[in-house]
């Protein structure tokens, strides 16, 4: 008769699935250079580019002037924002490329815990891509972000999970739409830009504009940031209304997330995965 | 032993829109027992393994496995004792078949994940292309990782989807035999949907044979042959599938 060797496992929490799923990405990761320079690359062109436009704002503008790298620290965030979205979608379809969906849903993986390996692998792509242009700019324009602080980790944290509200949301469209909708993962998160007053202040916008920025947490984080570099004051309340609003956006995409499951075992879309 | 069936399905429907995939179908299979799934393309199997996994939710009907309902948060409880093999579903690619194997494991919650891996790699004859990426595996050797991934909880229910399609006649020997030995040794029960006749008449103590999405036929392969006066269950499977298709009513 079947020796067992499995673990109990029906608690409604197991570490190791989740570190399951992590290690399948490490793995993927160590084996192809290509997806860790591509993590790195594009954040660090975009340092670039705006930090000589920085330069030559510091000269030619007043506000850009008062507050030296204030549009490095602002591209910095927002790549922390898109990186975080693209770590999370980009792990989730991964395994749609390698139409491995299926097969994980079949094993005891719950779907909270693949969300949570998910959030943990975006964390750890963010950190590898926004490392490299993060010392760059320290080295080029002599502007280190992490003289920021421990608002900064404040800032971090709330974008962080505004990029996985945009990868849930991305994710379970791609659950239930297929490859089709694939390409949203990559550019739906560019549709929050105007709107989070990340090169400029919220005030810039119509009245009734701001009323919808301010429904975003981003546009929270933005002046925030602003808040600590032009006045050197961390708005309590800025934070607080970014975090408040991260938490409503995160549980509502997760039930969302949850639902597209529930959808995809109606529908069969887990036998169909990959095209 | 327990009276308990590994596996109880109960007026079972699968709809898909206007098409009715599996038509109230039932049957149980008795822990151990090897019992063979045959039908035509279409005929449902698939969707009834699916069901069985809990990949796909039924329309009506229950489907149990181990006693757990499949359609609810239950099913959780009893994944950890099941699994699937089928040579038409892919692993990552780019990991090597030790990783395969150690990422499945883990996500089973395998005490000693390196050794069972060892242990199935010398059974099954993984060990020259432990370190293979899976994209370069020939289709016989994918198909023994595949069966590698579906042993390394030891499930007590195992449903196979054609495990030797594509298989050399050695190598499909061989997972047979395997997989003989291992039923026949753990007491596990299998669910086998095969195209291949000598297989399922090896392997399978009991047949069910589907059409359109019902059981129209049951048995061993005795009985099936007697019952429809055919020397082969070759001959009894292209009986029922030439039958004159019903038409819905």
């Amino acid at each position: 008769m079947i020796e067992h060797t499995t673990r109990v496992a029906r608690s409604a929490f197991a570490g190791h699935r989740v570190a399951a799923i992590i290690l399948r990405h490490l793995y993927v990761m160590r084996t192809s250079w290509p997806r860790v320079l591509e993590m790195a690359y594009w954040p660090t062109v975009q340092m670039l580019v705006w930090g000589f436009a920085s330069q030559f704002f510091a000269q030619n503008s007043s506000w850009v002037a008062q507050a030296g790298g204030v549009l490095i620290g602002a591209v910095l965030l927002w790549e922390v924002m898109f990186r975080s979205n693209l770590g999370f979608s980009l792990s989730f379809l991964e395994e749609m490329w390698a139409r491995n969906l299926g097969q994980l849903y079949l094993t005891p993986l719950r779907p909270h815990e693949h969300i949570l390996a998910l959030t943990a692998m975006s964390l750890i792509r963010t950190i590898i891509g926004l490392t490299p242009p993060s010392l760059l700019a320290i080295a080029l324009y002599g502007f280190n972000i992490y003289d920021l602080g421990l608002p900064l980790l404040a800032f971090f944290a709330n974008l962080m999970l505004t990029g996985w509200c945009v990868g849930l949301f991305t994710s379970a469209l791609v659950l239930r739409f297929g490859m089709g909708a694939e390409s949203l993962a990559w550019v739906l998160i560019f549709g929050l830009s105007p709107l989070s007053g990340i090169y400029y202040p919220i005030s810039i916008l119509p009245h009734w504009l701001q009323t919808v920025a301010y429904a975003l947490p981003p546009a929270h984080v933005f002046e925030g940031m602003r808040a600590v570099m032009f006045d050197g004051v961390f708005r309590w309340d800025l934070f607080t209304n970014a975090l408040t609003l991260n938490a409503l956006y995160f549980s509502a995409f997760t039930a969302f997330f949850l639902f597209m499951v529930h959808i995809a075992r109606k529908k069969g879309l887990f036998l169909n995965m990959g095209e | 032993m327990t009276d308990q069936p590994a596996i109880h399905v109960s007026s079972l429907v699968k709809d898909y829109g206007e098409v009715r995939a599996v038509d109230g179908i039932g049957f149980s299979v008795a822990p151990g027992a090897v019992v063979g799934l045959l039908g035509g393309n279409g005929a449902g199997k698939t969707t009834t393994i699916s069901m069985l996994l809990g990949l796909l939710l039924p329309t009506s009907g229950t489907v149990e496995v181990l006693g757990h309902d499949m359609t609810s948060g239950d099913r959780f409880a009893v994944l950890p004792r099941m699994n699937f093999a089928s040579p038409y579903v892919n692993l990552p690619y780019r990991l090597t078949v030790f990783q395969n194997l150690k990422v499945y494991g883990l996500l089973y919650g395998i005490r000693d994940i390196g050794q069972r891996i060892r242990g199935l790699a010398r059974d099954l004859d993984l060990e020259p292309f432990l370190d293979t990426p899976a994209r370069k595996l020939s289709s016989g050797q994918k198909t023994r990782v595949t069966l590698a991934k579906a042993l390394l909880n030891q499930p007590e229910v195992l449903l196979l989807d054609e495990p030797t399609a594509s298989l050399d006649p050695d190598t499909g020997d061989f997972v047979r035999t395997y997989l003989q030995d291992y039923a026949k040794e753990s007491g596990c029960a299998i669910l086998l949907a095969s195209h291949n006749m000598q297989e399922v008449k090896r392997l399978c103590s009991r047949i069910m044979i589907m059409k359109q999405g019902r059981i129209h036929a049951e048995g061993t392969p005795a009985e099936l042959g007697r019952r429809f006066g055919r020397a082969s269950l070759e001959e009894v499977f292209l009986d029922i599938a030439r039958a004159p298709r019903e038409v819905a009513s």
